[in-house]
């Protein structure tokens, strides 16, 4: 007992060498990377394409391409209403989901969660290639209807659209907009309920009144977790959606690869990090409003 | 109030049926690739024709998918190790450091979050490309750390947190050094969140593309490979042979990830509820405004 007291130094309670130790890895990856990298591609998108990798001089060129080219501007509001349709369907669907969760499920609901929650651990790519089998001209749904007599014809109407990306899409990010939301619906004391119950208000108003306002910080939440990757993605588009569904991180992408511009590209995401950037302050100023209210 | 009961009962029948078919809408595209990838048709649709093994033949002998397994589980154990390493030490810190660099560390390692892949992608190219490093399996880590970061510092903040304050101050007033109370009494007693973490860290980067897309030079992952198959129809079973392996052993781990999560919180929970102290949130890991 008495040799640890002895052996432990009188300097080790304020130990500096501790604290450099546990931070080095955390500051290392999150200024170089995160921070430096970022701050990188704000730095290319200013530069003008000169082949090399940081370009020549600086202007904002690139940036008055991005608004003038309407290219550029249609493919930009594309990808803000396919994802803004993406977010609000699986929200929207996720909901019921998250509140039978929360308040129905009793015994069931540690099963329902991991079950709600293990497609999120299974390949995405594989997720989007199975939409494309069940949607392709010769593949199952087409093949299904025609079987059971509904169809005569196989029909091209499935694949290559922007519905079929939203689809695929709103199953992909199901498991993100679940669990926010029942988290957020958990955390409502239940007597809340019992007291809105207590003064007269039948389910529905209660659940208008009471839980949905409640439950908002959640729903903001699954909203940006479903937002910000649907967005940037390319993969669904390539696979499901066609030329007509051109997304802007395919043109990001394509930026970086066949086109070779990459000031260009860097100025592309820069617009986006911006459109997300106000995304998530309006998210923010909404979630205060709802948090004042409780 | 007895209606109301009932209203809730019906209500609640009506919910149950929506979340089943909301389960089969989840699981239906997904399970068509085990069930085709038995199927003695090249062509992906109904009536099923015989019942075969031979799409799982062709995946033996394959020295590129072979290559490409291996570059996979060689990435996902690196990045997975340091993503782990990086979540215990910046949700130590930020909870136990008491400084305000640590809990700026701490936002930021949660900000990938916000990011999306494209950008972490070609972020980390001009990075590599800027140090003379080049797209490789060292550009694949640091991409991949950096996107299963804000999972591990979430689990490793809540699992830190769970642990009582006094079973640390206790260890300290004994005379343990701070490296001492931290490798002897809070490591061990955070290893379950410490190993689900890993797994899920390990799960993150084995299935991630799109910052693999930038970031791979000759030697591609598994991601990357099913890829640059999907192109060719003849090799779509081929695939679906491979994605249900792949789909089998991401449910184990993600079960046993999900069965030692468990373990970790009851470990914590049987202690007196202190009511001022918000709900510690076991699944945090999408939360990203919390705190």
């Amino acid at each position: 007992m008495s040799t640890i007291v002895v052996a432990a130094p009188p300097s080790s309670r304020s130990s500096s060498g501790f604290r450099l130790g546990m931070s080095l890895p955390g500051a290392l990856v999150t200024f170089l990377l995160i921070l430096f990298a970022l701050g990188l591609v704000l730095f290319l998108a200013f530069r003008n394409n000169d082949g090399s990798l940081l370009g020549v001089g600086f202007s904002v060129a690139n940036f008055v391409t991005v608004v003038s080219d309407p290219l550029y501007w249609t493919v930009t509001l594309r990808s803000l209403i396919i994802a803004g349709l993406v977010t609000l369907a699986t929200v929207v669907t996720a909901y019921p989901v998250a509140y039978y969760l929360a308040f129905h499920a009793g015994r069931r609901r540690g099963l329902l969660l991991f079950l709600v929650t293990l497609p999120f651990w299974t390949s995405y790519l594989l997720r989007v290639f199975a939409w494309k089998i069940v949607l392709a001209y010769n593949g199952v749904l087409n093949s299904a209807l025609i079987e059971s007599g509904v169809w005569s014809e196989p029909t091209l109407a499935f694949l290559n659209t922007p519905a079929a990306v939203v689809v695929t899409l709103a199953h992909a990010y199901a498991p993100f907009a679940i669990l926010p939301i029942y988290v957020a619906l958990e955390t409502i004391p239940k007597s809340l309920l019992e007291a809105a119950s207590d003064l007269g208000a039948r389910p529905f108003t209660s659940f208008r009144r009471v839980v949905l306002p409640n439950s908002m910080p959640g729903v903001l939440a699954a909203a940006l977790v479903v937002f910000v990757p649907t967005v940037g993605d390319y993969v669904t588009p390539a696979l499901v959606g066609g030329p007509a569904s051109t997304m802007i991180g395919t043109l990001i992408q394509s930026q970086f690869g066949k086109a070779n511009d990459w000031p260009f590209g860097a100025a592309l995401s820069v617009c986006v990090m911006l459109v997300i950037l106000c995304v998530v302050l309006v998210a923010r100023g909404a979630d205060r409003r709802f948090g004042s209210r409780t | 109030m007895s209606a109301g009961r009932a209203d809730a009962n019906k209500s609640g029948r009506w919910l149950g049926l929506y979340v089943l078919a909301y389960l089969v809408f989840l699981y239906l595209p997904v399970a068509l690739i085990p069930l085709f990838s038995f199927n003695d048709s090249i062509q992906a649709a109904f009536p099923l024709q015989g019942f075969t093994l031979q799409w799982y033949a062709t995946l033996f002998g394959n020295p590129a998918l072979s290559g490409a397994l291996l570059n996979s589980l060689i990435i996902g154990a690196v990045a997975g190790t340091g993503a782990t390493l990086c979540g215990i030490t910046v949700s130590y810190m930020d909870l136990y450091g008491r400084s305000s660099l640590s809990a700026t560390i701490s936002a930021i390692a949660r900000l990938p979050i916000l990011i999306p892949g494209v950008i972490v992608g070609i972020s980390l190219l001009i990075l590599i490309n800027l140090i003379g490093l080049g797209p490789s399996r060292i550009a694949i880590v640091l991409g991949h750390i950096l996107v299963a970061l804000p999972t591990t510092v979430v689990i490793m903040r809540s699992r830190f947190a769970a642990i009582p304050k006094t079973i640390r101050e206790a260890a300290l007033d004994l005379g343990a050094s701070d490296w001492t109370t931290f490798r002897r009494v809070m490591l061990p007693l955070s290893l379950p969140a410490i190993i689900s973490a890993f797994m899920l860290a390990f799960l993150i980067s084995f299935d991630e593309f799109i910052v693999v897309f930038f970031l791979a030079g000759t030697e591609p992952t598994l991601p990357l490979y099913i890829w640059s198959q999907l192109r060719f129809p003849k090799s779509l079973p081929t695939v679906m042979a491979l994605g249900t392996s792949i789909l089998a052993v991401s449910f184990i781990i993600a079960g046993l990830a999900e069965i030692l999560r468990h373990r970790g919180v009851a470990a914590a929970a049987p202690r007196p509820l202190d009511p001022s102290q918000p709900k510690q949130n076991e699944r945090g890991e999408l939360q990203w405004h919390s705190t």
